[in-house]
């Protein structure tokens, strides 16, 4: 029971869509977070991941498709994930008028933490949250970081097997955002399964799968290196050149190129092929009077691939791990 | 279940215990309107202006004004010349009821025939109107009753005037002190107003502020919730109830005849049904404005609708039908009782029963809708 239960997914979504009136949230969303894994949601705001988030913890019920977290179908018994799972919100959701200590007490005895553990548990969580000394400040008078390290760890009191973090980041500072995956990496570690949505493209590279997902659909998934190598359909070359806005205008148009976008002073070109676009295209462009000064091969970026994806709209499926 | 109800009472005290204003609001406002209510609040009409023209000059007319002008519940302000004056009082506002004796009065009176009395009122208060209307009428009564006594003394000796006579005896409030009346009410009205709008506010608030969100992630069943967040509200209430009933009887002298223990049944019942209003209220509002708002268009018509000043018996047929979904009326019906008659449970059960069965009903349809909320 306990080997399977580690090996069988944590999480899975399976065709979850949600409707509110008219509006399609989620649209047919499926995947699947393994036990110590760290999916990553990106993606604009209003694309749906707050609503996915909100449907895994049985918040809202899906209009469709169904939801498993820890094995338990979330829509037929949301009471039992809820012992399972950790949550932070978007918007910061302790109590501003209690203090650490007391913040801490109210979660920890609301999921019945064993007295005997509560104030061990409640040191590490303190002193993961950098609060050592300042456990009866009132939340209130706290900073941004600190708030958030202490909603992640009123999140883990109880020790969930899963985590779902919603923009936990959004409007900390880098530090505190560095120090922030630092903790999360050290859970995943631990085993525990970590859903975090961002719409911070330097973070999904912490993530060891990342779902990227715009409109309420998901437009691709897989690790952050896969989806670097294969999402975009062709190879990425750095043009630095003279008339940068001509050049945008005409290289769509030269043979082999699938893509073009301004990054900067720089074009960030999809070819077919790097090696025939290397050739070809400085060729291209000096016959249309613009100079060429630079060209070069370069990995993608996930901001590449988003670009690329959201721009080529939902064409095809989404690729499946 | 009772580990987590016991989490969320402390978290609520603690909350309430570090909010210093929520003691005050909770304190002096009830304690400022009982005084206002207790002091102001009267049907009775003391000293009303009064302007009076005697065009008769009889020892008749002179007799009947100075009736007017010993009672207390007249104030002469005016002897008037002319109708002119009379007018411009009135106008004016100087005076609120004018007395006017026409010529021939006593000339009538002593042939035995009807003798007209005019009294102009202002009636833009017609409440005060009517009731100084009730005094002229009992004095005139008075007056005429006495001369008719006299008339046929003297010209029939010996002879009685047969008549009936009227023993007024008001029971349970002798004098019919009208603060007796409304002290009671006010625990009613302020008892709806405070609690609807602690409960409602307390948990839109939690909406507001996202922690029923962090809330509901928890295993803490939304039952649970109510329940913790409602608890605190309930023994406040019991407290301000009990806060107000003892100002009532040690300062205004209102008296307590009644069992406290049928009492405390019905102010239990009366506050679960004002916690579950509060509730459902909160269920509909997202913010705390809304629910200001909405508790505004709530309270108004059930305070109206409670017989708390206007007397139901008087309303037309349709509102007194909507009366009986209103658990104000029932508990002041309870809370006078109690007071004034000390009657128990035996003549009170059905309003108690309403009360519950009313409790009940917004209990289940607030926690229903709360349920739903949540999607």
């Amino acid at each position: 029971m306990e080997a399977r239960a580690a090996a069988a997914p944590q999480v899975v979504a399976e065709d979850l869509t949600k409707r509110f009136g008219s509006f399609t949230a989620v649209d047919g969303i499926s995947f699947r977070i393994a036990r110590g894994e760290i999916m990553g949601f990106l993606g604009p705001n209003g694309a749906g991941k707050s609503t996915t988030i909100r449907i895994l913890c049985g918040l809202l019920r899906p209009s469709g498709g169904r939801a498993f977290v820890a094995g338990i179908d979330v829509a037929r018994d949301p009471e039992r994930v809820r012992e399972r799972i950790g949550y932070m919100s978007q918007k910061f959701s302790l109590y501003n008028d209690l203090s650490v200590a007391e913040n801490l007490r109210f979660f920890g005895g609301v999921y019945r933490v064993p007295r005997a553990e509560l104030a061990e548990r409640m040191r590490f969580v303190v002193h993961m949250a950098g609060l050592d000394g300042r456990e009866d400040a009132l939340v209130a008078t706290l900073a941004g970081g600190w708030k958030q390290r202490l909603a992640l760890g009123c999140a883990i009191l109880h020790r969930p097997p899963i985590l779902f973090l919603d923009e936990p980041t959004s409007g900390v500072d880098p530090a505190s955002r560095r120090r922030f995956w630092d903790l999360i990496h050290g859970l995943a570690e631990g085993g525990v399964s970590v859903l975090v949505s961002t719409h911070y493209m330097d973070e999904a590279s912490y993530c060891n799968e990342i779902a990227l997902i715009n409109q309420g659909r998901l437009i691709a998934l897989g690790s952050p290196g896969k989806l670097k190598r294969s999402a975009l359909g062709g190879e990425l070359l750095l043009v630095e050149c003279d008339k940068v806005g001509a050049a945008l205008e005409l290289l769509p148009q030269a043979p082999g190129v699938l893509d073009v976008a301004a990054f900067g002073n720089a074009l960030h070109v999809l070819v077919e092929s790097a090696e025939r676009g290397l050739v070809e295209l400085p060729r291209y462009l000096d016959a249309k009077g613009i100079d060429c000064r630079n060209i070069a091969r370069i990995d993608p970026t996930l901001e590449d691939v988003f670009v690329r994806l959201v721009a080529g709209g939902t064409r095809g499926e989404a690729p499946r791990p | 279940m009772l580990t987590r109800i016991l989490q969320i009472l402390i978290k609520e005290f603690i909350e309430l215990r570090r909010d210093k204003w929520a003691r005050f609001r909770l304190i002096v406002p009830p304690l400022v309107q009982l005084i206002l209510f207790g002091y102001a609040a009267t049907f009775e009409v003391f000293g009303v202006s009064t302007a009076v023209l005697d065009l008769d000059h009889s020892q008749e007319s002179r007799e009947l004004l100075s009736r007017f002008t010993y009672s207390t519940r007249f104030h002469v302000v005016l002897v008037a010349q002319s109708e002119r004056d009379i007018e411009r009082a009135i106008d004016r506002g100087d005076a609120i009821v004018a007395v006017v004796i026409h010529p021939q009065f006593a000339n009538l009176l002593r042939k035995g025939q009807t003798a007209p009395l005019q009294v102009v009122v202002d009636g833009t208060n017609s409440n005060s109107a009517l009731i100084a209307l009730d005094y002229v009428g009992q004095i005139v009564s008075g007056f005429s009753r006495d001369y008719a006594v006299d008339l046929i003394q003297r010209t029939h000796p010996g002879q009685q005037l047969v008549q009936i006579d009227l023993e007024q005896r008001p029971w349970f409030n002798e004098d019919l002190n009208s603060r007796w009346f409304f002290v009671p009410g006010v625990i009613a009205s302020l008892t709806l107003v405070l609690i609807v709008n602690l409960t409602s506010f307390a948990i839109v608030r939690e909406r507001e502020v996202g922690t029923l969100e962090q809330i509901m992630v928890t295993p803490i069943r939304p039952i649970e919730f109510i329940f913790g967040k409602t608890v605190p509200f309930f023994l406040i209430g019991l407290g301000l109830v009990a806060m107000i009933a003892t100002v009532g009887i040690l300062w205004f002298g209102v008296p307590f005849v009644g069992n406290p223990l049928v009492m405390l049944a019905g102010t239990s019942l009366f506050l679960l049904s004002t916690l579950a209003l509060g509730l459902l209220i909160s269920t509909l509002c997202s913010t705390q404005q809304q629910a200001f708002a909405t508790n505004f268009f709530v309270i108004n018509p059930l305070f109206t609708l409670s017989g708390f000043a206007f007397p139901i018996a008087s309303m037309p047929t349709f509102l007194q039908w909507l009366t009986y979904a209103n658990p104000v009326r029932y508990y002041l019906v309870i809370i006078r009782a109690v007071f004034l008659k000390g009657v128990g449970f035996a003549v009170l059960w059905p309003e108690m029963l309403a009360l519950a069965a009313l409790a009940a009903l917004l209990l289940a349809a607030s926690i229903a809708k709360f349920r739903k909320s949540l999607d």
